[in-house]
């Protein structure tokens, strides 16, 4: 019997969770919904989706006692780990949604809405061009400039150490940022076609290739 | 920078896909499933999904449907029907919708839309506007699939519910409905103008030179359409080809483009030249790069 992948996604109470499912069944990997924290354990890699509003999700985390079993993963036991979206800005270490919310500090940056200029519609809703800044094992035979679906009204505010792609709204968003085992996409890969497909494939492979 | 989008947007009733002629005639076309994957592989930027007898029959979009469209959806699923909950709404998430639209709900109930935002962000609820122009030259705000006037006048309704937090409108013309003129850009300029959210224009295609003039003169965000895209192969890719070539920047991942291809006024495909036609040749593909 082949050794399959363990794909958890972290079911908070609040992501589209089902998309992302759907998207990970394609490939080579065994996907299941979690929301116990005790699920975690056995996980090979991590995903923390999420549609909505910042403070909601922290709280809900929190509520479920998701906080402490996630860091002892992904902190500790290094266990890949894909945020989502609103996933994705809960890396950070705090968001100026609804009032100051504090994050899981896995990556060091702020959460801030994309300021407001003449002619630009918010939220910022639709595909956009993507432009790879740095090398990453996510964008493996990926081109450079390609589109992808994107739909918030907050951005990843971090040094310029953890930013893998960015995509250009009036200014600059970053789209893709990474720490070490910890990555965070800020458009769906799950909604944009092909090449968002290709992405999640990739992060297998990476955890394919890291495991031991 | 940010791309315009192209939308279908699928009119289910009794399960089935229908076309809809001024929101009183419906004409079966068939089974979901078929269309939403090929238009899936024809590079649609988005789909919507709407029960249009949800809210009348006081029920929602069948859930089952929704999960299974959703395992062959591989870019954003907005669905609509029958929501008058929060609750509602985490129901049709869980089973595959990214966002979800609501209409007669958010007139009765407009703090509906601020609930919802609280909980799933702006982003995730558009909120759908039924308009007609009125004999006095008034657009305005019709419910119950377009038979009640509300007496809202299409701007001013705009206008409050980005206010209350919606992400995006969803804006259709009853009278364009199913009339294969174009749409009604002067309703789509008036609402673009009142709101600084996205306005998603809808009502009226029944060519595919017809897209353009919704992004260009009505500055709608995205363009969507129904009918025309169930009858033609390649159907939404012809759409975007037409969209780039009025200079609308819009995302082409398609192997297949026709770009450089001649459209008729109609913005349909015309045939090759004879010589052109002599000159292609095959040559081998290269790696697969995405």
């Amino acid at each position: 019997m082949k050794n399959l992948i363990n794909i958890k996604i972290i079911d908070y109470g609040m992501g589209n969770i089902q998309s992302v499912k759907n998207a990970f069944e394609l490939f080579d990997s065994k996907v299941e919904i979690i929301s116990d924290p005790s699920n975690i354990k056995n996980a090979d890699g991590i995903i923390l989706p999420g549609v909505g509003a910042f403070s909601n999700a922290v709280k809900n985390l929190k509520e479920r006692k998701l906080i402490e079993p996630l860091k002892e993963a992904v902190i500790n036991k290094k266990v890949p780990l894909l945020g989502i979206c609103l996933g994705m800005q809960l890396l950070a270490d705090k968001s100026e949604e609804r009032g100051n919310n504090e994050g899981l500090f896995f990556i060091p940056g702020e959460i801030r809405k994309i300021p407001h200029k003449e002619g630009l519609r918010l939220p910022h809703v639709g595909w956009n061009e993507v432009t790879i800044k740095k090398k990453d094992p996510l964008f493996k035979n990926i081109i450079d400039k390609g589109s992808f679906y994107f739909v918030h009204s907050y951005r990843f505010e971090c040094d310029d150490e953890f930013v893998v792609a960015t995509t250009d709204y009036g200014q600059k968003i970053n789209a893709v940022v990474r720490k070490e085992n910890i990555f965070g996409i800020q458009f769906h890969p799950e909604r944009s076609q092909r090449k968002g497909l290709h992405m999640l494939a990739n992060f297998i492979s990476y955890i394919k290739d890291t495991k031991v | 920078m940010l791309k315009k989008r192209l939308i279908a947007c699928f009119l289910i009733k009794n399960d089935l896909i229908v076309q809809s002629i001024r929101f009183n005639k419906y004409l079966p076309i068939g089974n979901p499933k078929f269309p939403l994957q090929f238009l899936n592989k024809w590079d649609v930027d988005e789909i919507i999904l709407l029960d249009i007898s949800a809210h009348k029959e006081k029920r929602k979009l069948n859930l089952k449907i929704l999960e299974n469209l959703s395992k062959s959806c591989f870019v954003p699923l907005t669905v609509g029907g029958g929501i008058t909950s929060v609750e509602d709404v985490r129901q049709f998430i869980r089973n595959g919708a990214d966002k979800v639209s609501i209409n007669s709900s958010a007139i009765s109930d407009p703090k509906l839309i601020t609930k919802i935002a609280d909980i799933f962000g702006s982003q995730c609820v558009v909120v759908s506007i039924d308009c007609k122009l009125d004999k006095d030259g008034i657009y305005r705000v019709y419910k119950d699939s377009g038979k009640i006037s509300t007496n809202l006048i299409a701007s001013e309704w705009a206008k409050e519910i980005e206010n209350l937090g919606a992400g995006e409108i969803f804006l259709n013309s009853i009278d364009r409905d199913g009339s294969k003129i174009g749409y009604d850009v002067k309703l789509i300029k008036k609402v673009t103008n009142a709101v600084s959210i996205p306005v998603i224009a809808c009502g009226g295609v029944g060519n595919f030179s017809h897209f353009a003039p919704g992004i260009l003169d009505g500055k709608a965000s995205a363009v969507a359409a129904g009918n025309i895209f169930h009858y033609i192969e390649h159907s939404t890719i012809i759409a975007k080809m037409n969209l780039l070539q009025s200079d609308i920047d819009i995302r082409m991942d398609s192997e297949a483009t026709y770009k450089g291809r001649q459209f008729d006024k109609t913005g349909r495909l015309m045939m090759m030249s004879k010589e052109d036609l002599s000159k292609i040749e095959f040559t081998k593909g290269k790696q697969d790069l995405i």
